[in-house]
């Protein structure tokens, strides 16, 4: 076990705790740029889909994972973002280096705005109430046809950045590389947040709200606050999406989508960056997963592919049971304790990340 | 068509997504979990009395199938508290929900594994027919949906007030410790709960379907009846019947009244004004959040 003195105050929250750290991220960096060099175009367009799933898990995982509010309604600023970007481009005429953090800024304000009212809800009704925003921006998508081209949906121009046109099909590298540089600027402000006061008050009201009034948060605000950050990361995601996906309309973004991001950030493990990227692979390579088991199934039984529709729905869930039933921590949870286990063999405990809480408090009074 | 019958049509609607909200009311005030499944609930509710009474599965009279299909639900409540419910004793209620919307998941595809994905409908004793009420046409299923609802309040009703089990039920589900003390097995107590709602969900499916065609993606009626819950005001029985006859009603007017497009949003509209305005709902439960 690895025992990191600390010489200086700062070291509390130094990016990396020690150099070997530093170095495993850095050969992870390495592979992921050598990535393209590695794949195929298919697989190598599979880790885009990764990325931009990951942002948007980070964004919600900001919510969830570290100011404790869940949110069901993220595909609805996904959607925002997307639509934001795509229409200041088509509309406007404005270039991608402008529309994209612009599409974040509208996601973020449009987040935060929605959040004002509804941060005095919390757990369940928040939960319902973001179910609320996902189905109004949905079926508004639909009204709103003038401007958004309804259910027929809008294709988005392909990106070009001073001179340099990336598009999915014809220059698969370019938007892997665009899309990995983003993922990390939102990796750093992610760390940044949480060494900050604003992600310690965060962390104070997800472990308990009243405590972190009583210590001078400002709740609401902070809450509010919160979500914008989120919202607007997930915006990015949504804006980066629409470019993946060559063409969306308002079945893109449905309520599945935002159960699909909650679902991946709890399997991922809540609150860490790690469990972001472990849900984001999961939920974004399950769907081919499926696919080629059901292929290798099909070539063995001898009676072609099998086609059984929800069967990836169900099979989500089934995890999804299994992982909340033995593994609430999630992957990166797993992870922590098989790496704690060798860390301190032969003195690892079964029970020693339990939590220890038993029974339910109670909401109400009578 | 007048607006009486807008009205009943209306109310039947609101009966159906009301007694799926007293389903979710019914765990959410004794075990302070909500089941996100409870639509698919209904659905299975629905499935597995068309699958004993359609001729072409199992055929067996309308009014033999429909007590077993209520005893199956129940039985599949209980069992699944047993099972996995009961393990997730403690945890929070987040990890709860997205279990329970996982579960939704898995009784979709299996609904349609075993019953298929084309709509398909309950063939009852009510289908087609006309009741005739001072000069008022009214489909029979649709005045035998709210007369049930009507019944099986009262009796929820009764139930809970009168009987031992109730009242155990009531205490448990204001203070599971104090309870447990009182020597109320919380434990069984929290399942006849889940067994309780599967019935409640098993009634509300066969009243749906025999309104008309179901499938299996009818469980997404579920999020409109949690609306409805919120708006009565969760955790108060006749708040989720108050809220889910106000999406009933809300639905057909605002399709007669407004330009189209909006009449499904308008119940998703109302719940978000409501949880700006009044949080809790109208009949409101929660006083003060202890620390």
């Amino acid at each position: 076990m690895r025992t990191v003195f600390k010489t200086s105050y700062d070291a509390d929250i130094n990016l990396f705790r020690h150099k070997q750290q530093f170095g495993w991220y850095l050969a992870l960096l390495l592979i992921a740029v050598a990535l393209p060099l590695l794949l195929s175009t298919f697989a190598l367009g599979e880790a885009t889909n990764v990325l931009i799933w990951a942002i948007a898990c980070m964004g919600l995982m900001i919510l969830v994972g570290q100011s404790g509010q869940a949110s069901l309604g993220h595909a609805a600023f996904l959607a925002i973002g997307c639509y934001a970007n795509v229409l200041m481009q088509q509309r406007l005429g404005l270039p991608f280096l402008v529309t994209f953090p612009l599409a974040g800024l509208i996601a973020g304000i449009a987040g935060a705005l929605i959040a004002l009212p509804m941060t005095k809800l919390h757990g369940i009704y928040l939960a319902i109430g973001t179910i609320a925003i996902t189905i109004l921006v949905e079926d508004f998508i639909v009204l709103a046809a003038p401007l958004t081209n309804g259910v027929i949906g809008l294709i988005p121009p392909p990106i070009t950045i001073f001179g340099l046109t990336i598009d999915r099909y014809s220059t698969p590298n370019t938007l892997y590389y665009l899309t990995l540089g983003i993922t990390l600027l939102v990796v750093l402000a992610y760390r940044n947040l949480q060494r900050s006061p604003l992600g310690r008050s965060f962390a104070a009201i997800r472990d308990s709200e009243i405590s972190a009034q009583a210590m001078g948060v400002n709740v609401a605000r902070t809450k509010a606050v919160a979500f914008g950050i989120s919202t607007g990361i997930t915006g990015l995601a949504g804006a980066l999406m629409g470019h993946y996906a060559g063409i969306f309309n308002n079945e893109t973004f449905n309520l599945i989508i935002s159960i699909q991001l909650l679902l991946a950030i709890v399997i991922g493990g809540l609150g860490s960056i790690h469990g972001a990227f472990f849900g984001a692979a999961i939920v974004a390579l399950l769907p081919q997963t499926i696919a080629f088991a059901r292929d290798i199934l099909g070539s063995l039984v001898g009676g072609g592919s099998i086609a059984i529709p929800g069967m990836e729905a169900a099979i989500f869930g089934l995890i999804l049971i299994l992982f909340i039933l033995f593994e609430p921590m999630g992957i990166y949870g797993r992870w922590v304790k098989i790496r704690t286990y060798f860390e301190l063999f032969p003195f690892y405990r079964r029970d020693m990340f339990r939590r220890q809480k038993a029974y339910l408090k109670t909401e109400r009074m009578r | 068509m007048g607006v009486l019958q807008l009205i009943v049509s209306g109310l039947a609607n609101g009966c159906v997504y009301g007694l799926i909200a007293m389903g979710f009311v019914l765990i959410y005030k004794a075990t302070e979990a909500v089941n996100f499944a409870q639509g698919d609930f209904m659905m299975l509710g629905a499935f597995i009395c068309l699958g004993l009474t359609n001729p072409q599965f199992m055929g067996l009279p309308f009014w033999v199938s429909v007590p077993i299909a209520i005893a199956i639900m129940g039985a599949f409540g209980y069992a699944l508290d047993l099972v996995v419910l009961r393990r997730m004793f403690g945890q929070s209620q987040i990890a709860i929900v997205i279990l329970t919307i996982a579960l939704g998941f898995v009784l979709r595809f299996a609904a349609g594994v075993i019953w298929g994905h084309e709509p398909v409908s309950l063939v009852t004793p009510m289908a087609g027919k006309n009741v005739h009420f001072g000069g008022l046409v009214l489909g029979a299923s649709e005045v035998a949906v709210i007369v049930v609802t009507v019944v099986l309040t009262g009796l929820l009703y009764l139930y809970f007030n009168r009987t031992k089990l109730g009242v155990a039920m009531q205490a448990s589900s204001q203070n599971q410790l104090a309870a447990y003390y009182m020597g109320i097995p919380v434990k069984r107590i929290h399942s006849l709960i889940w067994a309780l709602s599967g019935m409640t969900a098993a009634v509300a499916g066969i009243l749906f379907a025999s309104k008309g065609s179901i499938d299996p993606s009818i469980g997404l009626l579920g999020i409109k009846a949690f609306a409805a819950a919120v708006i009565g005001g969760f955790g108060s029985l006749p708040g989720a019947l108050l809220g889910g006859i106000i999406v009933g009603l809300i639905e057909p007017f605002s399709g007669r009244y407004m330009p189209s497009g909006y009449s499904q949003i308008m119940p998703y509209l109302l719940l978000f004004l409501i949880l700006i305005f009044r949080p809790h709902g109208i009949l409101a439960q929660v006083h003060a959040k202890k620390v």
